[in-house]
């Protein structure tokens, strides 16, 4: 049959490290958001393996909702990011600084 | 279905959507170009597409490519042109000390511990679903489609809703005001206030 759940667990804990590692040491804004969606993308593998383990649809509609979820967060992120560079010409999160006492 | 009783393609198709996923995601997070990153992104989202095929959620992975692949990120690629985003934004500079060996440690051990306790714990545990088990073999879009328009009814007009804040407050967020009428508005609120 198929491949253990478990290897499906496994890639889906290393994508969401390395989303992880890259949200934190990336400094673009955008390239965050990217790293954003590759942990939101792990969630939605390891929703699946167990959808296909416990035999529920109940993962996969999840995944369908996590899916809207992110498509909304993108767009109002990356309006946030086209708002930001017009203010200061750059996506570099270490520029905002405007509220460093 | 692509998913047969030999473990031989099924190990095979596994191991390329592993391959995808990985080598995707360390692209992402180490090509300077924002351009790149992003086809890289695109590598991972296919990879995980693969995945949920060989997992038999086959909507969801045409919805991966159409949602993610198809939309999200061409608004990635369309928002770095807009804004001519170059090449490598500082990203060798550690403003922070120290910074990314802490977060090296952090991802290890969150990992690690996650790995570690999934396998202390037989990784799958729990009871299989009786009152809707998936169909096997022939896909599961009619189930997917009847769950969400019938146990998921609300969260699914409540994604509509979500769908059409979203819209505006993007719009909202990105228009162009024109300097004067901003500055005037300002200066009556103000003055509002003060009064």
């Amino acid at each position: 049959m198929n491949v253990p759940a478990a290897w499906y667990l496994v890639v889906a804990a290393l994508l969401f490290g390395i989303g992880a590692f890259g949200l934190l040491t990336r400094r673009s804004a955008l390239i965050m958001f990217m790293c954003l969606e590759l942990m939101l993308n792990a969630a939605n593998l390891t929703f699946v393996t167990f959808s296909r383990t416990m035999s529920d649809i109940a993962g996969q509609a999840s995944v369908f909702f996590v899916m809207v979820v992110a498509a909304a967060e993108v767009t109002v992120g990356l309006g946030i990011v086209v708002a930001v560079f017009r203010r200061r010409s750059s996506t570099s999160v270490d520029d905002l600084t405007e509220l460093k006492g | 279905m692509i998913a047969t009783n030999y473990a031989i393609p099924d190990f095979v198709i596994f191991a390329t959507s592993t391959i995808l996923i990985l080598v995707g995601a360390l692209g992402v997070i180490t090509l300077k170009n924002p351009v790149h990153a992003a086809l890289s992104l695109i590598m991972t989202l296919f990879g995980v597409a693969v995945a949920f095929v060989a997992q038999s959620a086959d909507f969801l992975a045409a919805a991966q490519i159409i949602v993610y692949a198809g939309a999200i990120v061409v608004l990635f690629l369309f928002v770095i042109m807009f804004l001519g985003v170059g090449y490598g934004s500082k990203s060798d500079v550690e403003p922070l000390v120290g910074q990314r060996g802490f977060a090296i440690a952090g991802v290890v051990i969150t990992i690690g511990g996650l790995i570690a306790l999934m396998a202390s714990s037989h990784w799958v545990t729990g009871a299989t679903s009786v009152t809707g088990p998936l169909a096997k073999g022939q896909g599961n879009v009619k189930q997917l489609g009847t769950a969400v328009f019938t146990t998921y009814l609300y969260a699914f007009e409540a994604t509509s809703l979500l769908l059409v804040i979203a819209v505006v407050g993007a719009v909202l967020l990105a228009r162009r005001e024109r300097a004067t009428t901003r500055e005037a508005t300002d200066e009556t609120s103000d003055e509002e206030v003060g009064s």
